[in-house]
């Protein structure tokens, strides 16, 4: 199963409260995901850039993070700690050489987004402990997409849970199941890609990463893996502006969207989208089968 | 007319009291509000009663319905009146996938369109889209009638048996084994009777019937490129 929630909003007045809005939703669909949960949420416009990272020992690791990384890099990093998660800020033109530098610092550091904007927590466990470990209904942001995962494929582990990072500011949630994960994973392993995991997810977060890596736009990239990807899934993906949505040709994973004056929301289900404002009045409608979406601003 | 608020008293307790209601009840009407999407709501119902259900639904709503009429004043989500037997269920909105699967028999109306495999396998249900559907419509519908106003999408009819598809616009392909057929006098009077059960503003003599050409019922070595 797994569940997939997004909002994007139109009118920024609702910023404020995009976190409650997507946490409820999220919540909303923990019947059809008990297992993890994972929301990525994009902030307000800032110089900086941003790296999110998730440490099984975050009391030792994130200590001096901060001082040890800006020495490496030799920037000021600032670090924010929600549970198991940290937000390192840093100018934005330092992303890469704090990535490697994260690398050899503490190998055992997850990176879980980079980017200007996004942030991405995952974790084990309900969405309602999730949501509440990382206060996640206490974000701002101007969209942001969520995931209640039902484990098919492989483990129930923290990396195993979505979104997926699949480049700057760009992420991936997924329903369904792929059926040609295995030999794709070869295919890209021989093309560079690593992987953490045996999720089919994130065989597919690496195909789109490896698309854009040569050439491809993200509509582009989406537009491929209707060809490439062999399974079900209704894909949601997050990028620096907004996101998209693409469900595979026969799309018997369930799709609904809302569009108001103020926002476009999408569910798994209706019921995630109940307690939205105006929902009474909104355009509600499920997306095309092996068409590609996007909202931006 | 009694009235059931669904966020208060629960699904359990909902269904349980309209199963508890036989062909001699007096509660014949019942209005349920705070739908929010909710899934199985008045599913296995079995008296003549009337349900009233204010807002979308989530999966199965109205399922392996007997004798009631379920009126859906919203959208419904996956598998409305999956398996009904009789009575009749109409929908305002649009329905999400699986409309009607496997539907016995009794009339299903969908005052919107229909998302894929609308009528899928239906065994003598009658099912009528006032909007269009969506891919593999009647996928091995084995018999009942599927009227469809609008278009449809892909697919529609594949491996057809014995039912009957009628669409008024345009259908973006056929299924194997489904195709054009004559429009004769007895399929007129049908779905006349149909449009104005279904209150549809439409004339027969606007739709084209839809069939099984009967080739892949058993197997046969000439008709092996069409399996």
């Amino acid at each position: 199963m797994c569940g997939i929630v997004g909002l994007f909003l139109k009118d920024q007045t609702l910023a404020p409260k995009l976190g409650k809005m997507l946490t409820d939703m999220l919540v909303t669909m923990s019947d059809r995901g008990p297992d993890s949960a994972g929301i990525a949420v994009y902030g307000p416009a800032s110089a900086k850039g941003k790296i999110t990272v998730q440490s099984e020992t975050p009391d030792a690791d994130f200590a001096s993070l901060a001082d040890d990384l800006g020495t490496i890099i030799d920037a000021d990093v600032t670090l924010r700690r929600k549970d198991t998660h940290a937000v390192l800020e840093l100018p934005a033109d330092k992303i890469a050489a704090a990535r490697q530098a994260l690398a050899e610092l503490n190998p055992a550091l997850r990176v879980m987004s980079a980017g200007d904007a996004i942030e991405i927590y995952k974790e084990v466990g309900l969405p309602k402990d999730v949501a509440a470990r990382f206060d996640l209904s206490a974000m701002a942001g101007t969209h942001g997409i969520g995931h209640t995962r039902m484990a098919t494929e492989s483990a129930v582990t923290t990396l195993g849970a979505h979104p997926f990072s699949t480049g700057a500011d760009q992420c991936l949630v997924h329903n369904g199941s792929l059926s040609n994960h295995n030999s794709l994973r070869r295919k890209l392993v021989r093309e560079g890609l690593s992987f953490e995991t045996d999720n089919d997810t994130e065989v597919g977060a690496a195909y789109l990463t490896w698309k854009m890596q040569t050439g491809s736009s993200l509509g582009e990239a989406l537009e491929s893996s209707l060809d490439d990807l062999d399974g079900f899934f209704t894909f949601l993906v997050g990028t620096k502006d907004g996101f998209g949505v693409v469900r595979d040709p026969i799309a018997c994973k369930p799709a609904v969207m809302a569009e108001t004056d103020q926002y476009v929301a999408f569910g798994s289900e209706y019921r995630a989208l109940v307690n939205l404002p105006g929902i009474e009045d909104a355009r509600v409608w499920e997306p095309e089968p092996a068409t590609v979406y996007f909202w931006s601003h | 007319m009694q009235t059931f608020d669904l966020a208060e008293q629960g699904l359990r307790a909902l269904n349980q009291t309209l199963h508890a209601q036989k062909d001699s009840t007096n509660q014949t009407a019942w209005d349920i509000v705070n739908a929010k999407g909710s899934h199985a709501i008045a599913v296995g119902l079995d008296a003549p009663i009337e349900v009233n259900v204010r807002g979308s639904t989530g999966y199965y709503c109205g399922g392996m319905n007997k004798q009631a009429t379920v009126h859906i004043h919203g959208s419904a989500g996956p598998g409305v009146g999956e398996n009904m037997m009789s009575g009749t269920i109409i929908i305002e909105g649009d329905a999400s996938q699986y409309a009607g699967a496997t539907g016995r028999g009794g009339l299903l109306v969908i005052k919107g369109n229909a998302s894929s495999r609308c009528g899928i396998s239906m065994k003598g249900i009658d099912i009528v889209v006032h909007g269009s559907i969506g891919h593999m419509s009647a996928f091995m519908a084995q018999s009942g009638n599927l009227v469809v106003l609008g278009d449809a999408g892909d697919a529609l009819g594949d491996s057809l048996y014995e039912a009957r598809l009628f669409v008024r616009g345009s259908v973006k392909s056929l299924g194997a084994d489904c195709v054009k057929k004559e429009m004769r006098a007895e399929h007129l009077e049908i779905l006349a009777d149909l449009l104005e059960r279904a209150d549809a503003d439409a004339k027969p003599e606007e739709f084209t019937r839809y069939g099984s050409a009967r080739k892949l019922y058993n197997f046969h070595i000439d008709n092996a490129s069409a399996y």
